[in-house]
């Protein structure tokens, strides 16, 4: 089995090798580069649908490599019913954006980038549907959110364009960690890192404590990528991408990874009593939603934008339905979807392209002009429509059958898909008809028959939804039976045929069409009305998402303004408030602190020396001018130097003598060439402030001295320092020693440090006038 | 004064007799190359035309000095030299294990790079008042920081580092650089003091300053020493060297001042030294004390990171947002420290690793942006996408990598962070990760779309032709980006230093054993 995983992988990659070569062929070849591009999805095409009879046959197929084997990532992937039929719908609709990206940016200076973009993006979103692998599923899962950024923003001189890039990342974005959260507390839950596994685990998931966790942290990155409501808004600004991206990512592929998660997790989340409400809620909000929203546009592209965001609603309504029937009809419906919504779009912009608009209200009469783009609109809006003999029939019928149950709330799921669905017949054949039928109008360009490649994709899906259900049995042995029977986890036999059988569905369906023909007439007065509405509630997720945006980066500034707020007597106020807090906190909580030391026994003369240090030290708190502060620092230094004298440590003393010296010396030369004001004008609160903090501070680090004092003093390098200073290191003074030999190390760090002081003086006196590339044109060093 | 023993001392209570392998010598290399180094320069400095060589030279030796120590340390276990051959504890050891070897040859890589980017950044004054000075002194600092053994010693490395980049950023004594290196002086001085305070109070309670022999000493202590303050003092001093919140100011306040490259270095290599004495100190010093910390630091992290990407977010200078993503990712680092699992170590060393590439590069294609478009502020740069689509390339892949979105080298630390706080159940500190990671997307994201995808309003009249950037420039970026690309894909070998990293300092044993055989002080 070693060649077909390998050739697997090889498929995995082949679109980013495609990306990486796209910009050079195009340049060599320009939009006739779409050809030989177009053969990279055509070849993963072929690939995947070897594995069909297999598949069919019940065994799924996994491969795959270790990756980060430590951790258990793995690049692996699994086939079965679910994920195939996603492989080849991204694939086979692949093949056909190509080539019609070929025809619809021709001559764009940017199309050789633009090729790269959306391989790159077919190759994550490949990736994504076929990966097995939590990990592997979530690289691929953003990869799509990143190359959907990119292509959104391909036009990216327009302030919109880079608004809805920007929009996509951040909602898309925003889902893709919530998902990975997902992923990681079921991997926590159940052990298994791997979808195939994850498959077997029964109830574990759903027994468990996180049960919850998971399925909104899961749900969070379903509802975002599949735009939900009221997280839809991005989906339709996303419009501002080119019309290919458009059909392929935004109506066709990416948006339905969201209902691919759930679909996938089904077997492991659903069937709860949280499954079956939450997702049937927001499935018809977003499906009532998005189609009312459809009707009020004029745009083409919108109008279809809002569609598909209805059709998302209604594909997660029906996932979450919990019956077989209603799983049946999602997948029927799903895959129904991607060949006319991706069909639709193709031709909304064609229209667009020919005609030089896609208002619906500008464009008529086109049927002449271009009869090929007008039957595969037909056959696309038939299938949209539900009508037989079109797959779109036969999705309808199968959920139809599914719900009709007689409960309250079947008949409340039941009307709102009876609705959503009328609503969507009626944008499904505005967007067909309109622009073609009635007497033609005059256009911005002159309208004629778009060239072969920008015709063949519409055609051949609409043609794909015809065939499909005529020859439905073969569809449904290859395509909806597996997938259907993967998404409940237990085999589902799909059966609908185009040929109407008397019954409840059926009823429905026809009261559906009839719904729809009477919205269809009055469909000017529903774009009315819904704009009174939305002009009357005047506030949208999409202004909200600014409104958030614009907050948050006022909040950021707010907090930046008041954290850093660039002055110096806060900085060190905070800090050294922090490091009484550190010292003393642990101190008290632990038990650290020093136990009450006995009263010192001292002679006079070391009673009298402490005296002048504290003296000293009053005289800085005191002191009206700096000068005298300084020199009152000096006192207590000395005092101190004094003190290290009567201990028995007169280097250290005599270093201390020099440092004061040195110090007091300096500061006050400092001080006639500064010119500060004489004394300090803190107000009292601060200086208040500013006495607890360092009187804390102070406190903190005289009580850890004082700890440190009365535990016994480990010896063992002092006495090793004193064996052998001057039997080995032939040095009578230990302190010399010390520096020069058992820590010479030390010292050539801070001979180091005293060097580079230099230098560092040296440069900031002498270079004075800073300008680039000049020569140093001062004096020498 | 000296002691009265025999005239004939016993040389082997003492000393290491034994000789040091030659191979074992790698173990000073990284500090002995750039202070010669650095020192010949001082020495020449007039002669500012060789600087450039010279500097190639020593840190491409540099470079592969860390390499073959990590390489080695790798296949022999850790590598220990004590200094003037006392036995340890008693001289200053220096030991290499993976976590200091592998982070001194991220830091070589990045200094590598930042040399060749210098170039074009230092003019000839720069030249001669030290900038290749102070970059080989600070590179001397930081590998001492992450080789030595003694804690008093890693002071003295901490000063090195602190006064040689003092240089780099006062270079140039243009007034808002001053402004932010005195900032940036003072309160690290505090931080430094507060570390050597520490040192001393810790010697005073335990006799020792090897790490090893400490190791063990605080293990033994029963209740006597005050172990919960001396952690508590060295978290406190190291989270302040390593801009943690809310003891971060000087790093917003003087990242954005001096020139890019210096910005760009300090990015790289000067919070992760702070991270490492955390990680060397806490984890293997403090081990029962981190953990009653662990809520601390945890809280600190989450602060870190949220309140560090919003104060890049409030910015439209892009140097110093950039700056706010440096300390946003401090938090990240410090998730995996407050976690101390090994998981979560391996994810905050991973995170250092990646952190070190990455942010020097950011910080090199702000350069090179700033270069091109002739601004840093948002409000007016823009049109580079047209202008310089490789660039665009660079700029995507980096900020990709820094907001932690695959497949680049951030996305494993952050996703095994996330996974190692799930682990203990700490969901907040996981959601504070992920949300940082949101941030920081929205915030490149901006910076790309406003820098890259707008295009000037009208053609600018008084665009200053620059330099036209030549693949020379390019090099070091892409150099490092190669390096976050590479990590992304096969994070396998990276991984591997990060893991066994973590478990040096987690389980010490090895560590100890190398310096101390008999397991303890003489």
């Amino acid at each position: 089995m070693a060649s077909a995983p390998s050739l697997t992988f090889l498929v995995l990659l082949l679109p980013f090798l495609a990306a990486a070569i796209a910009p050079l062929l195009t340049r060599a070849l320009r939009h006739n580069a779409a050809w030989l591009l177009a053969l990279v999805p055509l070849f993963n095409l072929v690939h995947f649908a070897g594995f069909l009879p297999e598949i069919a046959a019940g065994s799924p197929v996994t491969g795959g490599y270790a990756w980060v084997p430590e951790v258990n990532v793995n690049f692996s992937w699994y086939l079965d019913g679910l994920s195939l039929t996603f492989a080849l719908l991204v694939t086979g609709i692949g093949a056909l954006i190509v080539l019609y990206s070929g025809g619809y940016l021709k001559g764009h200076e940017d199309q050789g980038r633009f090729f790269s973009f959306i391989l790159m993006f077919m190759g994550a979103m490949q990736g994504l549907v076929v990966a097995d692998n939590f990990l592997t599923l979530f690289v691929f899962w953003e990869l799509t959110s990143i190359t959907s950024f990119l292509l959104i923003g391909f036009d990216h001189s327009r302030a919109a364009s880079r608004r809805a890039a920007i929009q996509a990342l951040v909602v898309t974005g925003l889902g893709g960690l919530s998902l990975l959260a997902g992923l990681l507390v079921i991997w926590n839950v159940t052990g298994v890192s791997e979808l195939s596994l994850l498959l077997a685990t029964g109830d574990t998931m759903r027994e468990s404590p996180f049960y919850l966790a998971a399925f909104l942290l899961i749900l969070g990155g379903a509802f975002t990528k599949s735009a939900q409501f009221p997280l839809h808004f991005w989906l339709p600004n996303a419009m501002e991408a080119p019309t290919p991206v458009s059909a392929y990512l935004h109506s066709a592929t990416m948006v339905k990874a969201g209902v691919y998660l759930l679909m996938r997790l089904n077997p492991v989340l659903g069937e709860t009593a949280l499954w079956e409400t939450v997702l049937p809620i927001f499935g018809g909000t977003t499906l009532i939603v998005g189609t009312l929203l459809a009707t009020r546009q004029t745009d083409l592209k919108l109008m279809l934008a809002y569609t598909t965001v209805a059709s998302l609603g209604l594909l997660v309504m029906l996932t979450g339905f919990g019956n077989e029937g209603a799983i049946a009809g999602a997948v029927l419906y799903l895959i129904a979807h991607s060949m006319f919504k991706g069909g639709l779009f193709m031709v909304a912009g064609l229209v667009d392209h020919e005609s030089g608009t896609r208002d619906i209200t500008r464009l008529g009469g086109l049927r002449k002009a271009m009869p090929v783009t007008f039957a595969a609109a037909v056959l696309a809006a038939f299938s949209m429509g539900g009508l037989p003999p079109f797959f779109g029939f036969l999705a309808k019928e199968e959920m139809y059958y599914a719900m009709v149950q007689g409960d309250a709330w079947s008949i409340a799921v039941l009307a709102t898909a009876v609705i959503g669905n009328g609503l969507m017949f009626v944008i499904g054949f505005a967007v067909a008809l309109k622009p073609f039928l009635g007497e033609p109008v005059e256009t911005p360009k002159h309208a004629h028959e778009g060239p072969v490649l920008l015709w063949l994709g519409p055609a051949t899906l609409g043609l794909c939804g015809l065939l499909a259900a005529l020859f439905s049995a073969t569809s449904h042995a290859y395509f909806s039976g597996p997938m259907a029977s993967a998404v409940a986890g237990t085999p589902v036999p799909v059966e609908i045929t185009v040929v109407p059988h008397p019954g409840a569905a059926l009823y429905l369906s026809l009261f559906t069409i009839a719904l729809g023909i009477l919205f269809y007439w009055n469909l000017e007065r529903i774009r009315g009305m819904m704009t009174a509405l939305l002009n009357a509630i005047g506030w949208g997720p999409d202004k909200g998402f600014d409104q958030v945006m614009r907050g948050l980066v006022r909040l950021a500034g707010l907090f930046t303004r008041v954290i850093h707020n660039g002055k110096m007597e806060v900085y060190m106020t905070v800090t050294f408030a922090g490091i009484a807090l550190a010292l003393i906190l642990p101190m008290w909580l632990f038990g650290e602190g020093p136990a009450m030391p006995a009263f010192p026994q001292l002679p006079f003369y070391e009673w009298t020396i402490l005296a002048i240090a504290v003296i000293g030290i009053a005289a800085v708190i005191i002191a009206k001018n700096r000068l005298t502060a300084i020199v009152s620092l000096g006192i207590q230094g000395f005092a101190v130097a004094v003190i290290f004298m009567l201990l028995g440590a007169p280097d250290l003393s005599f270093t201390q003598f020099m440092v004061e010296t040195l110090s007091v010396v300096i500061l006050a030369l400092v001080m006639t060439r500064l010119r500060l004001s004489p004394a300090d004008h803190r107000p009292t609160g601060e200086k208040l402030m500013d006495m607890t903090v360092a009187g804390l501070a102070g406190i903190g680090f005289g009580l850890a001295l004082l700890k440190i004092t009365q535990i016994p003093f480990d010896n063992s390098l002092t006495d090793f320092f004193n064996a052998n200073s001057r039997v080995i290191a032939h040095g009578r003074n230990i302190v010399n020693v010390i520096i020069v030999d058992f820590r010479g190390l030390d010292t050539l760090g801070e001979i180091s440090v005293v060097m580079i002081t230099g230098l560092a003086i040296l440069a900031l006196i002498r270079i004075r006038k800073p300008r680039r590339g000049a020569a140093a044109g001062t004096g020498e060093g | 004064m000296a002691g009265a023993a025999s005239p004939h001392a016993d040389l082997a209570s003492a000393m290491v007799l034994q000789p040091v392998a030659a191979a074992d010598w790698l173990v000073v290399a990284p500090v002995v190359i750039p202070i010669v180094f650095g020192a010949a320069l001082l020495m020449f400095r007039k002669e500012t035309q060789q600087h450039m060589v010279v500097s190639i030279i020593a840190f491409a030796l540099l470079l592969l000095a860390d390499a073959a120590l990590l390489w080695r340390v790798i296949e022999h276990g850790p590598i220990v030299m004590t200094m003037g051959r006392w036995l340890p504890p008693f001289g200053i050891t220096f030991q290499a294990d993976v976590l200091g070897a592998g982070l001194a040859t991220v830091a070589g890589l990045v200094a590598f790079a930042a040399v060749l980017f210098s170039f074009r950044d230092i003019d000839t004054t720069g030249r001669r008042y030290g900038f290749y000075t102070f970059f080989l002194l600070m590179m001397a600092g930081v590998h001492g920081a992450f080789l030595t053994g003694d804690i008093f010693n890693l002071y003295v490395w901490f000063e090195v580092l602190l006064i040689s980049s003092f240089g780099l950023l006062v270079l140039g004594s243009e007034h808002e650089q001053i402004d932010g290196a005195v900032k940036y002086a003072f309160l690290n001085l505090v931080a430094t003091t507060l570390f050597l305070i520490a040192v001393g109070l810790l010697y005073g309670a335990f006799g020792t300053l090897n790490m090893a022999d400490l190791a063990g000493k605080i293990a033994a202590a029963k209740g006597q020493a005050p172990v919960m303050t001396l952690a508590t003092l060295f978290l406190f001093a190291f989270a302040m060297k390593a801009a943690a919140f809310p003891v971060n100011f000087w790093l917003p306040a003087s990242y954005h001042t001096p020139r890019i490259i210096v910005s760009a270095l300090f990015a790289g290599l000067l919070t992760k030294v702070g991270i490492y004495a955390l990680l060397r100190v806490l984890v293997m010093l403090f081990p029962v004390e981190r953990d009653m910390l662990a809520i601390v630091i945890a809280w600190v992290a989450a602060f870190t990171m949220v309140l560090g990407i919003l104060g890049a977010l409030a910015q439209s200078d892009i140097r110093r947002a950039v700056g706010f993503v440096v300390v946003s990712g401090i938090g990240v680092m410090l998730a995996g420290l407050a976690l101390g699992s090994e998981l979560g170590l391996t994810a905050a060393i991973l995170y250092a690793l990646h952190s070190m590439i990455a942010m020097t590069a950011v910080y090199m294609l702000v350069g090179l942006m700033a270069e091109a478009g002739g601004s840093v502020s948002l409000h007016s740069l823009a049109g580079l996408y047209r202008a310089h689509p490789f660039m665009a390339a660079l700029a995507l892949v980096l900020f990709f990598a820094v907001a932690g979105l695959p497949p680049f080298s951030g996305v494993w630390p952050k996703v095994f962070v996330v996974k190692a706080s799930l682990d203990v159940g700490a969901w907040w500190l996981a959601f504070a990760v992920l949300l940082t990671g949101l941030l920081t997307t929205i915030t490149l994201g901006r910076v790309f779309a406003l820098a890259f995808w707008r295009n000037h309003a009208e053609e600018p009249a008084t665009m200053v032709p620059g330099d036209p950037i030549t693949w020379k420039t390019y090099a070091p970026v892409v150099l490092l980006t190669a390096a976050v690309v590479f990590i992304g894909f096969y994070p396998q070998p990276v991984l591997d230093v990060a893991h066994a990293a973590a478990r040096t300092i987690l389980f010490s044993s090895g560590y100890v054993n190398a310096v101390l055989p008999a397991g303890g002080g003489a």
